[in-house]
């Protein structure tokens, strides 16, 4: 079986505690898709729930709002990895649900 | 590419790289690895691990059914970089292509087995509502796939449920199929390291 345990945990810990140029705060929000103010707010929303309507636009207001390319770059990785987290976290507890019985 | 650090903001290191991959391969490199080659202590180093792992560590599913899961993921995505780049490494992996294509078109009729039918029915539910239920897993436990078999293939799903997220969000270039068929005999020797 793959295991995916210790590599997924290490990149999580990398985007939300090691050294970026976002604060581990907007990092954790990104990541948590809560809390983050406007335009960012709506761009990792977009990121987390309908990746394939986010436009240049949301990328030009996250910039025109004082955010640098890098600091964009860590907040749209860490809305990604966090939708895909909790979606993954769900389906694996849904999966040990149905196979204790 | 939205942002212009990764299309250009690589180090010297990174560039030269990229320069001998388009010498060798005759075929530019493409925004998934400039992607993963951005400040890799950031996130490219230790994602690949997970990719890697979830899509040649040892399962019982094969490299080309994993392939598969990835592109069918990447459709409920609405990614069509990532589609198309899986679907070709599916193919290769696979041999043939009519089954990567009749699954990607209509998943309920194409002659796979009822495991890897019920495993990719619940990893687009997944993709598309963002959850599954108990309910869900027993159907596909019912349809012959084994606890194991599920686990790897939310390993697979997570690695794409990210990266398909980062593709249509960063705008990844889509090339032409030549791209895409190195791209595979890239991916199926060497993997995601």
């Amino acid at each position: 079986m793959a295991d995916i345990r210790e590599a997924r945990m290490g990149v999580i810990q990398r985007i939300l505690e090691g050294h970026g140029e976002s604060s581990r705060a907007e990092r954790r929000s990104a990541f948590d898709d809560a809390g983050l103010a406007e335009p960012l707010g709506s761009l990792v929303h977009k990121v987390a729930v309908d990746s394939w309507n986010v436009t240049q636009k949301d990328i030009d207001a996250a910039r025109a709002s004082g955010h640098s390319e890098d600091q964009i770059f860590e907040l749209v990785v860490s809305a990604a990895i966090g939708q895909a987290n909790r979606q993954y976290e769900t389906a694996m507890a849904a999966l040990e649900q149905a196979a204790k019985e | 590419m939205r942002l212009s650090i990764l299309d250009k903001g690589h180090t010297l290191g990174s560039k030269l790289m990229f320069a001998m991959i388009g010498l060798f391969s005759g075929q530019r490199v493409v925004d998934a690895v400039k992607l993963v080659m951005y400040r890799p202590e950031f996130y490219g180093g230790a994602m690949k691990k997970v990719v890697h792992e979830a899509m040649r560590g040892p399962s019982s599913w094969s490299v080309g059914d994993r392939e598969l899961m990835a592109a069918f993921v990447s459709k409920m995505n609405q990614c069509e970089f990532c589609i198309k780049a899986h679907a070709a490494v599916a193919e290769r992996a696979y041999g043939e292509d009519s089954k990567v294509s009749a699954v990607l078109v209509n998943l309920e009729t194409v002659p796979i087995s009822e495991a890897l039918r019920a495993t990719l029915r619940m990893l687009g539910k997944l993709a598309r509502e963002h959850t599954v239920s108990a309910d869900d897993m027993r159907a596909v436990l019912a349809a012959g796939a084994s606890r194991e078999q599920i686990a790897d293939a939310l390993a697979v799903s997570f690695g794409f449920e990210t990266t398909n997220r980062l593709a249509n969000a960063f705008e990844f270039f889509v090339p032409g199929p030549a791209a895409f068929e190195a791209g595979a005999k890239f991916l199926l020797g060497r993997g995601y390291r």
